[in-house]
């Protein structure tokens, strides 16, 4: 047997007790850390451990995130956010964030995620955390159960998809479009539930932000986990949010690990749209340019986080949205929409005639507020199956950013490389964000 | 049991809309693939299966998608593929996913019996079709009703784990 292990395999034999681990057999791995929020958590977990008699295994090891029934629209939303907050306090759980964001991007914002981490998350895009060099895979609320009453989980090992990117990406290109060529090429499913290493020099050039948007849609890939190796730029992003001197060597394939490559050349890639109504209906933006458009939508873990914010503003700087446009920005958490709003950021995007939307899920589940019925979004999120943002008469595109930028300017789908040209590249460094 | 044939790529959005996310699973019922087959949360009867297209059960990790299922009734679904999250929680919460390469061949309608263990399908004409193995703690999760009966039991007899 070779001794080379992919990053997966060696995240999963630390959390499993072993030297090292075979894909294809099942493993039980001990959990670093349990993610979830008010949906999917407490009023699920609540009442099944109170039948039980159960309780958590470590408090320590818990963190709650209410994001998506926040700003409580109506009642049930605020029966629901009560669960959790009455059952935070019952509980003292140590870490709990309400109303400060979505639980992708306030998770590793505070610290909580570091590489070599073994991590659930109670939410399908729990992937996200794998951007960290962290073993994180979504789960339902009764496989919660199951961890938070043991600490413990069944896991096949991975094989490893290696998704290698090499060159660079032009200016006004995303991981986002990276993300949807790879959906347009693999489809939904053709992660078929194993690790998806994202790796190449255009993957190590990406500021930690991008590279939870590729974590993050992993989820869309079909995917369990989705890896980059962490390095310097994980080293220092960490340091910045409460988690100094960080060991990362040993957390990277093998050379000679087992595992299928597929090889993407960054240079050559144009801004990629997902049309109506799956994420892996990719086409170039240049194909779509007629495209009348009456919503555009930045928001959510997938596309509002502090680097999408500056992403979106580099486009609208100076400029105003189509007057038939409505475009809307809900960030990803809270930290991000204050340094937005410190760096002029959120100006800009409010000059250009955004309309700012609380910190949280929002439309893009279709849990709190909804897209109109009949219209035509560009939604930088990341799913867009019909009915999802709670409009089932609604043609819901995605995009980049960039992309939902420029065409909420040009009120069509548009590119936003042209929109771009001449302008400085600034703010890639994703400071306290 | 009688199959209700669906397309490819069943989504959890459509099993378990969002709207209906804050409301039980009776209203989620109510709406459960109302935007593929709308009669089927009227017709659908105790027993019948779903028999669906490659990657059934992709996106979301809401439980209901799966649940909502169990909760009508159904005695299981037969597609070649599906979300690797959805194939966890509908094993957790009771509900029989078999992997049937040829699902694509079975009718809409038609009656069906189902052999989890040997992993057999026989069709209203007789024939079979085999299915990938489970692994049998799985098998034996949707036996006993899903995990948080097996919980249950195991926290009234606390024996062995397996």
């Amino acid at each position: 047997m070779s001794s080379a292990a992919t990053l997966a395999q060696k995240l999963v034999a630390r959390a499993a007790g072993r030297d090292h681990v075979v894909s294809g057999e099942i493993v039980t791995c001990r959990v670093d850390l349990a993610m979830f929020h008010d949906s999917s958590g407490p009023r699920r977990l609540q009442p099944m451990l109170a039948e039980l008699g159960a309780q958590l295994w470590d408090k320590n090891k818990v963190v709650l995130v209410i994001d998506h029934y926040v700003p409580e629209a109506d009642d049930e939303s605020r029966r629901i956010v009560h669960i959790a907050r009455d059952w935070a306090a019952e509980q003292r759980l140590p870490h709990v964030y309400d109303s400060q964001g979505i639980c992708h991007v306030v998770v590793p914002q505070h610290g909580h995620l570091r590489p070599g981490m073994f991590c659930v998350g109670g939410d399908s895009h729990s992937p996200t955390g794998g951007a960290f060099g962290a073993y994180m895979f979504g789960i339902g609320a009764t496989e919660m159960l199951g961890v938070v009453t043991s600490g413990e989980i069944w896991l096949q090992v991975p094989e490893t998809i290696f998704m290698q990117w090499n060159g660079r990406l032009a200016d006004g290109v995303s991981a986002k479009d990276m993300m949807l060529a790879m959906l347009g090429r693999h489809g939904m499913n053709g992660g078929a539930y194993q690790a998806v290493e994202y790796c190449g020099d255009a993957v190590r050039a990406l500021g930690m932000q991008e590279r939870m948007t590729l974590a993050n849609m992993s989820a869309e890939l079909g995917a369990q986990a989705g890896l980059v190796a962490p390095d310097e730029t994980t080293r220092a992003w960490l340091a910045a949010h409460g988690a100094p001197q960080i060991d990362t060597a040993p957390w990277h394939s093998d050379e000679h690990a087992p595992g299928v490559r597929y090889t993407f050349d960054a240079g050559t890639l144009a801004p990629q749209v997902a049309l109506p109504h799956s994420p892996a209906n990719v086409c170039g933006v240049d194909e779509l340019a007629a495209t009348r458009i009456d919503i555009a939508y930045i928001g959510a873990c997938t596309g509002a986080k502090l680097s999408d914010l500056r992403a979106a503003a580099r486009v609208l700087e100076g400029r105003r949205i189509a007057s038939h446009v409505q475009l809307m920005v809900a960030p990803a958490s809270v930290r991000d929409a204050a340094q937005a709003e410190a760096e002029g950021v959120m100006r800009t995007l409010l000059d250009a005639g955004a309309t700012l939307l609380p910190s949280a899920c929002g439309a893009c589940a279709g849990y709190g507020s909804s897209i109109p019925e009949g219209s035509t979004v560009v939604s930088s999120t990341a799913r867009n199956f019909k009915g999802r943002m709670g409009a089932a008469t609604a043609q819901v595109y995605l995009g980049s950013p960039f992309t939902v930028a420029a065409s909420a300017v040009r009120g069509a789908i548009s590119d936003a490389r042209e929109m771009l040209a001449g302008r400085a590249q600034t703010g890639t460094g994703e400071g306290l964000s | 049991m009688r199959a209700w044939k669906l397309p490819a790529d069943v989504d959890t959005d459509q099993l378990a809309p969002g709207a209906t996310m804050k409301h039980s699973i009776e209203v989620t019922a109510r709406h459960c693939l109302e935007s593929v087959r709308p009669e089927f949360a009227r017709a659908v009867r105790p027993g019948d299966v779903l028999v669906a297209g490659p990657h059934f059960g992709i996106g979301s990790s809401r439980e209901q998608a799966a649940s909502v299922l169990v909760h009508m009734g159904l005695a299981a679904v037969i597609a070649p593929s599906y979300s690797g999250l959805y194939f966890r929680n509908a094993f957790n919460v009771g509900l029989l996913l078999l992997t049937c390469p040829e699902a694509g061949r079975i009718d809409d309608g038609e009656a069906l019996a189902v052999d989890a263990r040997a992993g057999l399908i026989t069709r209203a004409d007789g024939g079979t079709l085999h299915c990938d193995p489970i692994p049998g703690f799985l098998l034996d999760m949707v036996d006993e009703g899903g995990l948080m009966a097996q919980l249950k039991q195991r926290s009234t007899q606390p024996t062995e784990r397996p």
